[in-house]
């Protein structure tokens, strides 16, 4: 994965609006930004980000590889889409945001212990292993592999008994679970599907 | 004289007022010779029953008693009569209320402005076109930059010949120096070429236009339609012509770069201006640009906004050109429309691109990958490896930031070419009445005046008085064009800072302004903004102390002097604003129409009743510009107002003579107000000084007050908006409770 992180850095040389243009979905409307703000005053998270989308694009015109890539700026995008409905360039933010967030996953940049890159990760592993999604296994990952810890479980409790209740989840699913019908398939699938995007973006020949 | 007057009953006026008893007052106390009332006088019925006593009766002069001047006017529009309008709809029944027991004061109000309108109509004369006029067609612009010939283009177009006057030895001002120019048409993203040559060659080509290069203006003289000018010509000789009007498009020169020595201007060759770059992107035509020190072709270019403008620091433009953000996006469009991996970084504070093409043009250059970066330039050097070094502040991410270029171009701003700053020896004074100084510190700082533009004859300087900054106009929004000197209009950069595409349309507009004042000198009318008045002052010089204060205080330069020092009214140059009647101390200056005496009887003629009724009197002076036309807005929302005030519309508070302010106190008036417009630096005095004039007269009028032993208080001058439609009358009500609280004038008979 660094290796691939090099590859890149080598490739553009310093521009990291290029980078950014070629490999991050809708990158190509980084340049596009006029440094209004609304972006950043519409965010509901706006306080908790280190850099606002408007400061992250001016970051990126500013050939800020790492500090932008190494942030974890746009992994608190909740993808409420009130930038893009605000922006008066048109700006697909929230895209960019999640697509900042997969090129820094790629190159293997996110910050360690980033809860919601490592949620991400809990998901697509959750989901890939039977096809479908096992919610009580997610929902104790959620709480004892991320870190919300035995206090947030305890508070939600009443939630999981309603959900149990309403067929929503169910407690046997600790033991397995459902799945799909041909879970060999789609993990070839999947499989090929990932060489085709590496071989896409450059990562393998 | 034959006085006929006319009480119309229509809009509920018969409802509440006793119009028969006005009908009696008009007669006995208004020695009108024909007196009638009517249901509904701006009907077609009603006007016709005027213009029948005009007619067969002799009728001359009218008093309209109906609504206010403001209203109907198509419909009281005689000709060759004197015409008085007594406001009695927004004057009177609209700023009182509809109550029994007030309807005595109501019929008082209403049967004192019969009086005063009789009284007015009596000292009228009905007016003449001035017979001084000029039928002089021709149209002389001075300036053969995209703006002179542009107002050129089009006055000819129009059908009025044109005589354009330029400097240089070529046509296109300073855009005959430009590579390329922006787009005007969708999708706003291709350079286009500079409008200068196909101009050029059209005026050429033009039958009505004639050109003289390497020539200039070595005397102006005369008025709009018989103005005379002298040209110099190349060979030394000199041309005379005369003129309908004038237009000047003397446009502007850059800043000088050398002011700039912290941002490297006049010591690394690789800082340019932008007129600099444009030389080296000519030069280039399509390959590769530059960079004026070793001939490296540029790799990296900088561009930097606001150098030397929108800063207070001394020597720099405090103002912005307007141009320069889409002047600078477009010479970085040279580097990407040539070789796309060319950096171009363009470093800004706000930027700004006005006009219809601005922010598609923006949108095209960020899509052309043109960097733009928030931030403000600290400091250029050269870098020491043969390029340059350029700190900044990065504004959005708050933190400072180097880069190195090959280039680096500064976006200095337009200092006007306005010729001689006629007010400059006389700021001190003015300062010291005006209170007001920065804006016109600056501006003796930037302008070095070098030599006059049209070199006038007039008493008041060479050339047209500068607004701000250096800028030849008399108000950037309200008036544009319209100079202080009547049939003179500037447009272009001369008069604010704009682009081409903005010098296009503005030039436009000035040929039409031009084109006006011809017509209109020719019908001996006045121009703007009493456009189509035919009255024009005139003086009584057996009277006349050659004082000299109307030819000083006159806002237009129109009234010079001749050998024994008596004033020479330039009528088609005056406006009809009659500031030099408020300011002639011994009232020799009038109007056919609007005199001294025509308000001062309006004055005497109100009833003042003695003091044990207890009903005071409030003159109100209204500038009928805009106090006037807020009190009658204030009347159509029902907004009331003390039934002690008698209003006067006046022309402009400059044509306010303190005579009548001594004699309405003398008189037994118990407060007296004046309403004009906003003065000082952002005026709105539609006669620019008027308001002012007014305001340093009446602060000299605490003196009249101390000898006749009455409160100062008693008379309060106000800057009143068209706006103020609720203070207006506040301001009448608050001087009502003063008298109550002070009162009333000892001067009751």
């Amino acid at each position: 994965m660094t290796d691939y992180n090099q590859q890149m850095i080598e490739k553009y040389r310093g521009n990291f609006l290029k980078e950014v243009e070629h490999n991050v979905e809708e990158g190509e409307w980084v340049k596009m930004c006029m440094q209004c703000g609304v972006c950043s005053g519409s965010c509901p998270l706006g306080p908790h980000w280190e850099h606002p989308p408007q400061e992250i694009f001016m970051m990126i015109r500013a050939g800020k590889r790492d500090e932008v890539l190494k942030s974890d700026s746009m992994w608190m995008c909740t993808s409420c889409y009130n930038c893009i409905a605000r922006c008066p360039r048109g700006l697909p933010i929230t895209h960019i945001m999640h697509g900042l967030a997969t090129y820094a996953k790629r190159l293997g940049l996110v910050p360690k212990e980033q809860p919601t890159a490592k949620f991400a990760q809990l998901f697509w592993d959750n989901l890939t292993k039977t096809g479908r999604v096992n919610e009580l296994k997610l929902g104790l990952a959620l709480y004892f592999k991320v870190g919300e810890g035995l206090k947030t479980a305890l508070e939600n409790k009443d939630l999981g008994l309603a959900m149990i209740k309403a067929k929503r989840m169910n407690p046997f699913e600790i033991i397995g679970g459902h799945k799909c019908k041909d879970i060999k398939g789609l993990h070839a699938i999947l499989a090929k599907a990932e060489e085709i995007e590496e071989r896409k973006i450059g990562m393998k020949a | 004289m034959k006085i006929g007057t006319y009480i119309c009953k229509g809009c509920g006026l018969g409802e509440r007022l006793d119009c028969d008893n006005l009908a009696m007052i008009a007669e006995r106390e208004g020695k009108s010779n024909i007196v009638r009332q009517h249901d509904y006088l701006c009907s077609a019925e009603g006007v016709k029953m005027i213009q029948d006593d005009i007619d067969n009766e002799g009728v001359n002069h009218l008093v309209i008693a109906a609504c206010s001047r403001r209203a109907k006017t198509e419909a009281f529009d005689f000709d060759g009569v004197a015409v008085s309008r007594v406001n009695l709809r927004e004057g009177v029944i609209w700023v009182r209320p509809d109550e029994e027991e007030l309807r005595e004061t109501t019929q008082e109000m209403a049967a004192d402005y019969i009086r005063m309108g009789c009284a007015e109509t009596r000292h009228m004369t009905p007016p003449h076109p001035n017979e001084n006029r000029g039928h002089e067609e021709r149209v002389l612009v001075v300036g053969g930059g995209v703006s002179g010939m542009k107002a050129a283009l089009e006055a000819a177009n129009a059908g009025y010949p044109v005589t354009l006057v330029e400097k240089s030895g070529r046509l296109g001002g300073a855009m005959a120096d430009v590579w390329k120019d922006i787009p005007t048409k969708a999708p706003f993203d291709v350079l286009v070429e500079s409008p200068v040559a196909g101009m050029a060659k059209e005026i050429e080509e033009h039958p009505n236009i004639t050109v003289y290069l390497n020539a200039h203006i070595s005397r102006t003289s005369g008025a709009p339609g018989r103005f005379s000018a002298d040209i110099s010509v190349e060979s030394g000789s000199t041309v005379t012509e005369n003129f309908g009007a004038i237009i000047q498009a003397s446009g502007f020169k850059p800043y000088d770069l050398a002011n700039l020595p912290e941002m490297g201007g006049g010591k690394i060759p690789d800082v340019v201006d932008q007129m600099g770059l444009e030389k080296l992107a000519i030069e280039a035509d399509g390959g590769p640009i530059k960079r004026p020190s070793d001939g490296k072709a540029v790799e990296k270019v900088i561009f930097v906004q606001c150098a030397g403008q929108r800063s207070d620091k001394e020597g720099h433009l405090p103002y912005c050109s307007g141009h320069c953000c889409m002047t600078s996006i477009k010479q970085a469009m040279y580097f990407k429309d040539q070789n796309p991996d060319i950096e171009t970084i363009i470093l800004f504070d706000d930027l700004r691109t006005p006009g219809a093409p601005g922010e598609d043009f923006y949108r095209a250059g960020q899509d052309k990958e043109i960097t733009f970066r928030k931030g403000k330039v600290a400091e250029v050097v050269a870098d020491g490896n043969g390029g340059v070094k350029v700190t900044f502040k990065d504004l959005i991410l708050n933190e400072d930031d180097t880069e190195h270029a090959d280039l680096v171009v500064l976006a200095t701003g337009m200092v006007p070419n306005a010729g001689v700053n006629i007010d400059l020896p006389v700021t001190e004074e003015e300062e010291a009445s005006e209170g007001e100084g920065e804006g016109e510190e600056a501006a003796a700082e930037v302008s070095v005046p070098v030599e006059s533009i049209l070199n006038l004859t007039y008493r008041q300087g060479p050339d047209v008085p500068q607004l701000k900054y250096g800028f030849a106009d008399s108000h950037f929004i309200c008036f544009p064009y319209e100079t202080r000197r009547t049939g003179i209009y500037t447009t272009g950069p001369v008069r604010r800072p704009m682009d081409v595409a903005q010098a296009l349309e503005d030039a436009t507009g000035a040929a039409l302004k031009a084109i006006q004042a011809i017509e209109n000198a020719k019908l001996g009318r006045a121009a703007h903004p009493r456009s189509g008045d035919l009255s024009y002052p005139s003086f009584r010089k057996e009277g006349c102390t050659q004082c000299k204060r109307c030819t000083v205080e006159c806002p237009f330069g129109a009234i010079d002097e001749d050998e024994q020092r008596y004033p020479v009214f330039n009528e088609s140059r005056c406006r009809r604003c009659g500031t030099c009647m408020g300011a002639c101390p011994v009232r020799v200056i009038s109007f056919e129409n609007y005199s001294v005496d025509t308000v001062g009887q309006q004055i005497k003629n109100v009833d003042i009743p003695d003091e044990f009724d207890e009903k005071p009197r409030i003159l109100v002076l209204a500038c009928e510009n805009d106090a006037y036309p807020a009190l009658d807005m204030a009347a159509m929302q029902g907004i009331h107002y003390s039934q002690w005030a008698r209003v006067i519309p006046v022309r402009c508070l400059g044509s306010v003579n303190t005579i009548w302010v001594t004699d309405a106190l003398n008189s037994g008036y118990d407060g007296v107000i004046l309403m004009g417009c906003q003065k000082g630096e952002n005026y709105q005095c539609h006669f620019v000084k008027g308001s002012e004039m007014a305001h340093y007269r009446m602060s000299k009028i605490d003196d009249t007050l101390t000898q006749l032993n009455l409160e100062k208080e008693r008379v309060q001058t106000y800057e009143v908006a068209i706006t103020d439609i609720e203070r207006a009358p506040k301001l009448i009500n608050d001087m009502a409770e003063l008298i109550d609280e002070i009162g009333q004038s000892p001067f009751k008979f």
